[in-house]
Formats: structure tokens, sequence, C-alpha cells
């Protein structure tokens, strides 16, 4: 996993590098810098590192990084870390709510549409599943901020504070309200993924012989549901949801851009725009070590839960 | 000479069709049961013996209301002498009417062995009932807390045969019980389906394996395409002289202790199958008259379905 | 006529959404000249006959808009997913047929690949890139192979293994022979599907890009861009500029989608007999 991790540090250094768009322009402004001493432009590039070779600017910056040094953003000019510290905590706040509220809501929609397979609710579910999927969140969150934010008036239309306030006069309550539509976007468009895979495993255990067995034994289709199949099924939807942070974290970056909520998807999309190189790596490396987490964790989960893993060595 | 009591099971021109597409947009009813009779009485264990691809599985998922969507089913199936509905075969199944089914892929991976016999129960007394199985078995008690993967084939037979007792079963349907099993379990198992028949109860064994079926059945249904052509005391199999149909003697040729003779051709598959008797195609004493609707005639102590039958006796 | 089934609803659909979409990309390529027409006499009206989609407040016709931004993005997501599809092909047969050594290395690519947040890493390729045009089909086709590229690989170690083509392999069959008579009719249907089913998340991907900036520029009407336009316009209560582009576009997809869904339905043994 570190090695992964390192890999995607170069990956995303080169294709930093390879950027034609200068750093100094993009930063510092194209008319500043006409106007500035040629001295002043020197000790700038010199301050970015423009002339070095990239391997020994790569070096430099990993050394830094590890010692957890993560450089000064330039579109905040602030520590990359401090900045990181804030988007992050406002981000989890929204992604693990969308994360349980999706699993959880996907899941059971899953095993709806499983047992009722071909008739009317798993045609609803797969309906929506289909119709949520083939919907960008951004333009989910634009019909949410019209219904809930424009017309009904009833919850903010962006930021994830309230304008004009003191840090410290932000109640809990005040950050609730401008997570929800966000929250709300990020589960709506995540419960798709999950719901159709559980039907499709739903479905094949429900064909699966010892359902067939089950039946035979005189089972309802309630108890097979309770007994065997949700065993079988909670294992593969656990892992899913683990190894889908990737997606959750693609969603917010749209979803937070349309709520001007200030997460790290949004300190992305800027860091992008402007070209701050610092921010940019430390972001990708950072949702890289939850992404590669969340892989871990179900691996692990999965040793953990299936007997047939767990107890694999006591085999004959 | 004792009262005749109804049959536990009979089965009379058994039907089972399923839908599917032929090429392009055409849907058809493909036939796979096209007229199966059998009977089960109390006490007996009647084998029906096909080769593979016959349909002997559905014989079993027919009785206990558990074919997929797609199929439908005509013809009668009567238990203790009444017709099987479907209510009625939900409330008997797992209790009286039981299944053994073929392999480990009919249990639960992720379930425990004793929780999954007893169908998730923990009253004491479905407690007591499976230790008191297990001990007939010779199981030991750990095995109880292992997963089917744990266990040995010959374990996941025994314990197959134990989801069974958990009832009071009236009606035992075993289903190719013992496949790719050692001749001592394999017998073990035979066994066990002797001593509930013994206890009074009818078991419908549905096997490939004719040997197995002459040496532990009472009777033998023959299977063929689709269709019982032959229904003779087990016993008649002892001499190629005491069968009649031309496929059962072929049947009893193709038998290793007999010369291991193989019958030339190959089964027909659903589609192209022959008007008459299905054996047709293949058979040497073959007709024009073949290929009518053949009824059953009795044999002595069984009945077959061939309008050749006297010649061959 | 014969007995209405399941078989020829597919096909039927099928035909419906190739036509719908080669309808929209023949028309938007049609009225590049309409979508950019600014007329103020014009401009902030309600869908009504003559502008079903209503116009924006430079007077300009949402419907042509629309219409050439979605012909965009399905040239953009068809192209790209074409790109990607090979990709995946090529990547996902060498994976299988290689050797170990070529397999670890491939299998290492595609983890790194999904461990980077699909967004983000789209983000950063369009950065490297420049941004504009050529960012955006850059990026969406490389990002999009990974999924399609284990399938490959998962079934071509499949094909690889199964009796049959070892039977052949045995019976001296050249490896060209084999591949050609063996492998590939499983492999073609396989592939088609994963191409098409593609689509819909390239055009997405597409859309999403652009929408947070690092797409086409305003010259170009991209959907995204429409989008991202339209999103100032919201507060003001012009709903219109945002609803009619977005469900043109989410129809669109699901034509996609069908297209793919339907497709698979009828290669797909498993479930041809529905």
């Amino acid at each position: 996993m570190v090695f992964l991790l390192v890999a995607v540090s170069i990956v995303s250094f080169i294709l930093m590098t390879m950027s034609p768009v200068d750093p100094l322009q993009a930063n510092v402004g194209q008319a500043a810098l006409g106007s500035m001493s040629q001295e002043q432009i020197e000790k700038l590039e010199a301050y970015w590192g423009v002339d070095e070779p990239p391997l020994k600017r790569y070096l430099a910056w990993a050394k830094d990084f590890v010692r957890g040094d993560f450089g000064m953003s330039l579109q905040y000019r602030q520590p990359v870390s401090k900045v990181i510290a804030v988007k992050l905590g406002n981000s989890l706040f929204l992604m693990v709510t969308a994360w349980i509220l999706s699993g959880v809501i996907g899941f059971i929609l899953g095993v709806a549409a499983g047992v009722f397979r071909g008739r009317l609710p798993d045609r609803l579910i797969k309906g929506y599943c289909v119709v949520i999927s083939s919907t960008p969140a951004f333009w989910l969150a634009l019909l949410l901020l019209m219904i809930f934010g424009v017309w009904l008036k009833v919850l903010p239309i962006g930021l994830s504070v309230p304008i004009g306030l003191e840090a410290s006069g932000v109640t809990f309550l005040d950050r609730l309200r401008h997570a929800i539509l966000p929250a709300l976007t990020l589960s709506i468009t995540g419960i798709s993924n999950i719901a159709l895979h559980t039907r499709e495993k739903m479905i094949d255990v429900m064909e699966s012989d010892y359902v067939l067995f089950a039946r035979a034994r005189g089972e309802s289709t309630w108890q097979i549901v309770r007994r065997h199949a949700l065993r079988n099924v909670l294992l593969p939807a656990i892992t899913l949801q683990f190894a889908s942070i990737s997606e959750i974290f693609g969603g917010s970056v749209l979803v937070e851009q349309v709520f001007s909520y200030s997460g790290m998807g949004q300190a992305a999309v800027t860091a992008g725009l402007g070209s701050d190189m610092p921010l940019l790596m430390a972001i990708t490396i950072v949702s890289a070590v939850f992404v590669f987490g969340g892989n871990l964790i179900a691996n692990i989960l999965y040793g953990i839960v299936d007997p047939r893993i767990r107890r694999g060595g006591n085999r004959k | 000479m004792e009262k005749k009591l109804p049959p536990i099971l009979e089965i009379r021109g058994l039907q089972i069709s399923f839908k599917q597409y032929e090429k392009g947009f055409s849907q058809t009813e493909l036939e796979v049961i096209r007229d199966l009779d059998v009977c089960v009485p109390a006490g007996e264990i009647v084998a029906v013996v096909g080769s593979s691809g016959s349909g002997k599985s559905l014989l079993a998922h027919a009785v206990l209301g558990i074919l997929p969507y797609n199929a439908s089913v005509k013809g009668e199936i009567l238990y203790d002498g009444e017709a099987l509905t479907e209510k009625r075969v939900k409330r008997l199944r797992g209790d009286e009417i039981v299944l053994v089914p073929q392999s480990t892929a009919y249990l639960d991976p992720l379930m425990k062995t004793g929780v999954q016999i007893r169908k998730g129960k923990k009253d004491a007394a479905s407690k007591e009932r499976l230790h008191q199985i297990f001990r007939e078995y010779e199981l030991k008690q750990e095995v109880e807390e292992q997963y089917p993967f744990e266990l040995s084939g010959g374990m996941t037979r025994r314990i197959m045969n134990a989801t069974a007792l958990m009832g009071h079963p009236r009606l035992v349907i075993a289903d190719e019980p013992t496949p790719g099993l050692h001749i001592s379990v394999t017998r073990r198992a035979m066994e066990h389906f002797r001593e509930l028949a013994d206890m009074g109860a009818g078991v419908l064994l549905i096997t490939h394996d004719l040997e197995l079926a002459v040496e532990t059945a009472d009777r033998i249904a023959v299977f063929y395409a689709g269709s019982t052509l032959e229904e003779v005391p087990a016993l008649a199999f002892q001499s190629c002289d005491t069968l009649h149909h031309p496929y059962s003697r072929a049947l009893w040729n193709a038998m290793p202790k007999h010369g291991f003779q193989p019958i030339p051709g190959t089964q027909p598959y659903a589609r192209e199958m022959p008007q008459g008797c299905p054996f047709g195609p293949r058979c040497p004493k073959y007709t024009q008259e073949c290929s009518e609707k053949i009824p059953w005639r009795q044999t002595g102590d069984g009945r077959v379905r061939c309008i050749h039958a006297e010649e061959a006796q | 006529m014969k007995q209405w089934n399941r078989r020829k609803a597919t096909v039927l659909i099928l035909v419906i959404s190739i036509l719908f979409l080669v309808t929209v990309a023949a028309a938007g390529s049609q009225c590049s000249d309409a979508a950019r027409a600014t007329d103020f006499s014009r401009k902030n009206l309600l869908p009504c006959l003559e502008y079903p989609f209503g116009t924006d407040w430079m007077g300009r016709d949402m419907f042509a808009r629309t219409l050439k931004g979605l012909s965009l993005s399905i040239l953009i997501g068809v192209l790209a997913a074409a790109i990607s599809a090979v990709i995946a092909l090529v990547l996902g047969i060498c994976a299988a047929t290689l050797g170990r050594r070529a397999d670890g290395v491939i299998t290492w690519v595609i983890d790194l690949i999904m461990g980077i947040p699909h967004m983000l890493l789209l983000i950063l390729i369009s950065v490297a890139a420049g941004r504009g045009l050529k960012g955006v089909i850059i990026g969406v086709a490389f990002t999009h192979w990974t999924s399609l590229a284990r399938l490959i690989r998962a079934e071509v170690m499949q094909l690889k293994e199964s009796p049959y083509v070892k039977i052949a392999g045995k019976l001296g069959k050249g490896k060209w022979y084999v591949a050609y008579r063996h492998i590939l009719p499983h492999l073609l249907p396989q592939f088609a599907v994963g191409l098409v089913l593609m689509f819909p998340h390239a055009i997405l991907h597409e859309a999403s890009i652009t929408f947070l900036g690092f797409g086409l520029t305003s010259e170009q009407p991209a959907i995204g861009i429409i989008l991202s336009e339209s999103m100032k316009y919201l507060v003001l209560g012009k709903w219109w500029l945002a609803l009619f582009p977005g469900l043109a576009l989410v129809v669109t997809v699901i034509m996609f989608y069908l297209l793919g869904e339907n497709l698979r339905r009828l290669i797909d043994p498993n479930s041809a007999h529905e």
C-alpha cells in the first residue's frame, strides 16, 4: 500500500510537471509578472523551483512531505496541511453521512428488489437506480438547490457556514443545515451502485441450490431472506461500500462546487484551476490514503467475517 | 394378504415444460418431462433410474413445488390418495415430505450445520432431537459448530440425511444422493434410506446408477427422455429375461457385470423428441406402430410401455 | 402477427435508442450557429412553443444550445470511450497472455488508477494536458478503461483454461487458430457490451469536468458549460436554464444505458431466454 501511495504521488507529480500552465503566471498573474523586476521574478522562480530538474524537485518535495511539511498552498496562502485539515473536516462530515445513509438504504432497496425480482418493487427500484446513475451528481445538486433553496426557501443555498459570521459564531446547527443538501445529494447518488450490486447478489442467492433446498424444507420466503439471504449478501455489500469510497470522493468534488461548500472537493477544483501544485498533490495523496484504506478494510473484513477464510486453515 | 393402503405418492402422466426462445423471436414450449408415471408405496424404496439429461431432478422439484417460474406442470400428483395442491405441499414440505439433496451446494455456506439442520429452531426439543440424530449417524457434537465447507464428503452426506429426520418424514425424495462418493459411504447412505422405509416412509430414489438402484430399491422405474418406459420389481433386474422393454434390457447389458455393452445412438434432446416411443430411433425392434401413442401393459408384477413386449418375453 | 415477447421488445428499445442518439448528434451539429446567436430582444424567455427550452440572459435559444451541447457531449463521450475500450482490450489481453510479469505490472497500474478518485484524476490529467478539449478527451479516455480491462483479463484467462481451448491446443491447432476460432467469439460480445456501457460514464464525466471549468471554453456550448453558467442565474429564479438541458443530458445517458443493457440481454446467454 505504501508502494502504491508513492506511485500515486509520482504519477500526480509527473502530471503536474507536464502541465503547460506556468505556475508563476497562474498565481502571480500576467500583469503583475510583467511589472516585476527581473530579480523579483528570479526569486519567485527559485521559490517554486522552476529551474531545477523535476527529479530533484520531486525528491525535495517528498522529503518534506514525509516529514509532515506539505508545503505552502499558492491559492490559499496558507500551509497545505492547515488547509487540508479544515477542508477535510468539513468534507468528512458530508461524506461519512452520505456513505452510511447510501449504504444502508441501498442495501435495503437491493435486497427488496432481489426478493421481488421482476415484480413491481423490483422495477421501481431498478428504474430509480438507472435514472440516478444516469444523472450527473452536479445536476441533481442543482435540482435540489432549486427545489429546497430557491423555491421552497427552507434550506440555505450554499456555503458550509452562513455568510458574514465569525467562525466562532457558527453553531453546530448552522453547520448541519448547510450540510443537509450536499449530504442528501451524495446519498441519493450513492444508493444506486450498492442497490444494483446487492440486487444482483440477492438474485444469485435466491436462485442458489441452498435456497431451493430451504424452500423444499418448508421455509417461507421471509424466513429464507432473514436466515440465508441476508447472511450471504451482507458481506459483499459491506465490502463494496468500503471499496466505493473513491466514488463518494468524486461525487463530493461536484456537489461541493454546486453548494459552494468549502471542503476537499472545492479545494481540489480551486487548486486545479489555479495550478496550485502542492495543494493538489496533497489532496490526491490524502484521498488515495482513504481509498486504499477502504480497500484494505474491505479485505481484512472478509478475512474476519467470512468463515470460509477465517477457518480455512482447519480444513482437512 | 394385508389390506392395500393407497400409495404415499402416485404420479400419473406428469408433464413439465419450459418457455424458451428459439432462433430469432419465436417462443416455444420445451417439453422436458413428457409422460412420467411412478408410484411409491409406504415402506418401500422406489428408484427412478435414468441417464443424465433425462429430467430426473425436475421430478423431485415438481413434487415439492419448487420448479422455476418459467416451468409449467400438467398431470396428476397424488399424495396419500389426494391431489397434492400448491397449498398442501407448502404445508407438508420440510415436515412430511422431505428432500435429501445432491451435494454440499444445497447447504448454506455461511451457516453452521447444527443451526441449519434445526432450521434455526432453538427450543430444547429440537436440540435434543438433533443430538439424537447425531448419535444415530455417529456424528461428533463438534460438527454442529462447523460450516459446510469444513465437512468431508461422507459427513456432508450424513448431515443432509439428518435434515430429513428433523421432521416426521412420510415421503423421502432423494435426488442423486451419492454422486462420486466412496462405495462404503454410498452403502451406508443407502442403509439409512432403508431404515427410513422400515419406519414406514416411502422413499423416492432418483439416480442414474442402476446397480445401486438394483441393490437397494424395492421397485425400479426406468426413465428415458422424459417418459417412464417400464416399472418392475428390483428383482426383475437379476436377469435379462424378466425385463420387457428393449431399453431396460439395453441398460442391463450396459451394466459392468454384464459386459458393459453400450447402447448405440444418443438420447434425443427435448426439442427433437420423436413421436410415440422416445426410444424408437435407437430401438432394434422399431416398427411403424411405435410412432403412435404407446399404452401401458401389465407384465406380471410390473408394467411396460412397449408394443413389442410380448416378443421380448 | 406473431406473439409479442421480450426479445422483440429488446430489439425495439435498441433501435429506438440508436435512432434517438443519432438524431440528437446529427441535429446538434446542424445548429451550431443557432446555438451561438444572441438576440437581446428575446432574452430570458420562459419555455414556449417557439423556444421549447426558453432563452437565456443573452437571448440565446436554449433548445439549440442544448442540442449542440448534447451532440458535442455524445461525440466526445463516444470518442473517449472508444479510445478507452481499445486500451482496455489491449492491456486486458496482454495481462492475460504475456505471462506473470506483464500481468503483475498491468494489474498494479489498474490498482493505482483506481486508487485515485475518478474526478480527481480527471482534474489532474486535464491540468496536465493544459485543459481544453484535448484534456477532456485524454482524461476520460485514460480513466475509464480499468474495469473493462479487468473484465477482459479475467475472461481471457478463463477461456485459456477452459477444456475446449486446451483440447484444441492438444489437437495441434495453431495459437492464432485457437485465438480466432475459440477465444475471439467469446470475447467480442463482452467487449461490445463493455464499450457501449462505457459511453454513459464517459459522457457523465465529460459533463462533470466541463461543469467544473476544466473542459471546453464557453465558446463551445457543451452541456457542462451550459449548466455551470445557469448556476449563476438559478438564484434569480431562472429554473429552465438548468432544468431542461440537464434533463436532456439524463435522457441521453439513459438511452446509452438502455442500448448497452439491451445489447447485453441479447448477447448474454444467461438472460437470453427471459
